[in-house]
């Protein structure tokens, strides 16, 4: 069950690796999107830090929406939108239960990005984690697998379908960054 | 008028541009835009689309966008916004041109949408 440090540990361990990663993850989406992805979410990252660090919080749900408020009003591109929409349900859900968490996250992406596994998006990373979470089997090497799995499809949907079948051999730049979202999840549940 | 026009493009200039080109024929329909990000950088921001909504002079809005995650975003607007927005997947420079022509001759909604739906591309 997370509470409210929980959540400040899990978006710091996320921020770092944004941060640190920002360069790959815009390399990611170089071939087969516009090439932002890091720029955006580090934006976007930022701007949460700034809105949650030494902030005091009534409880779970209240940070989570502020997270996502962030999140939609500074990532830009579709991905404000969908991880904003992902915390806001997960503020919906009223309590720190990944158990309940994790799949609010992945119906508020499908119910925002209206796409389903296999169109090489982030959603072909929460529906296998949503799984895994609720059999208490989520890991590090489980997320790795689904990120990777992204890596041969044809994406149909964002901007990534405007090249098709040119986007086989890239990873996901949405499906690797909800991987480092993810991690950094487990990493601040220790 | 009773509906209005709201353009959402990830970059200012083509939401500025439809505008222009359709109060060419639409001068008593009230088009406002969300066009790009507040930093001039390209993309689309939910706040801006609010406020081109609360901008518009009239309370029902027909909403045109260019590309996909402009649509997320125009989603949510209309998920917080008061007023009757209605979304429509067509060809911006082309619907949005149909659809304010139409409207300045107050055609009803519903004849409205029937030449939108052929315009329709994604």
């Amino acid at each position: 069950m997370l509470n409210v440090e929980d959540v400040k540990k899990w978006m710091e361990n996320f921020d770092n690796v944004i941060q640190e990663q920002r360069a790959y993850l815009s390399d990611l989406d170089t071939p087969i999107g516009d090439g932002d992805h890091g720029n955006n979410m580090a934006r976007g990252m930022e701007a949460v830090m700034a809105a949650i660090t030494d902030k005091d919080f009534a409880d779970v749900p209240s940070i989570f929406k502020t997270i996502a408020m962030s999140l939609i009003s500074k990532v830009g591109g579709a991905s404000g939108p969908l991880y904003g929409t992902a915390f806001m349900e997960m503020a919906k859900i009223g309590n720190g239960d990944v158990k309940e968490l994790i799949p609010a996250a992945l119906a508020g992406i499908e119910k925002r990005g209206k796409a389903v596994p296999g169109e090489k998006t982030m959603v072909d990373v929460w529906t296998p984690a949503s799984a895994l979470v609720q059999k208490d089997a989520l890991t590090v090497e489980g997320i790795d697998q689904a990120v990777e799995s992204t890596k041969e499809m044809v994406a149909t949907k964002g901007r990534a379908s405007y090249v098709g079948d040119r986007s086989v051999g890239h990873i996901d730049p949405g499906a690797m960054s909800s991987g480092y979202l993810l991690k950094a999840l487990l990493k601040a549940e220790g | 008028m009773e509906y209005g026009v709201v353009i959402v493009s990830h970059v200012a200039e083509i939401a500025a541009g439809v505008k222009r080109l359709i109060e060419q024929v639409a001068k008593d329909v009230s088009v406002t835009t969300a066009g790009g990000l507040e930093d001039g950088g390209v993309g689309t921001d939910m706040a801006r689309i609010m406020t081109a909504f609360e901008e518009n002079k009239a309370d029902k809005i027909l909403a045109f966008y260019d590309l996909g995650s402009a649509k997320m975003n125009l989603e949510m607007a209309i998920e917080m916004s008061d007023k009757e927005v209605h979304l429509y997947d067509t060809a911006l420079v082309e619907s949005a041109y149909t659809a304010a022509a139409l409207l300045q001759v107050n055609t009803k909604l519903e004849d409205v949408e029937k030449q939108l739906k052929e315009l329709k591309v994604k």
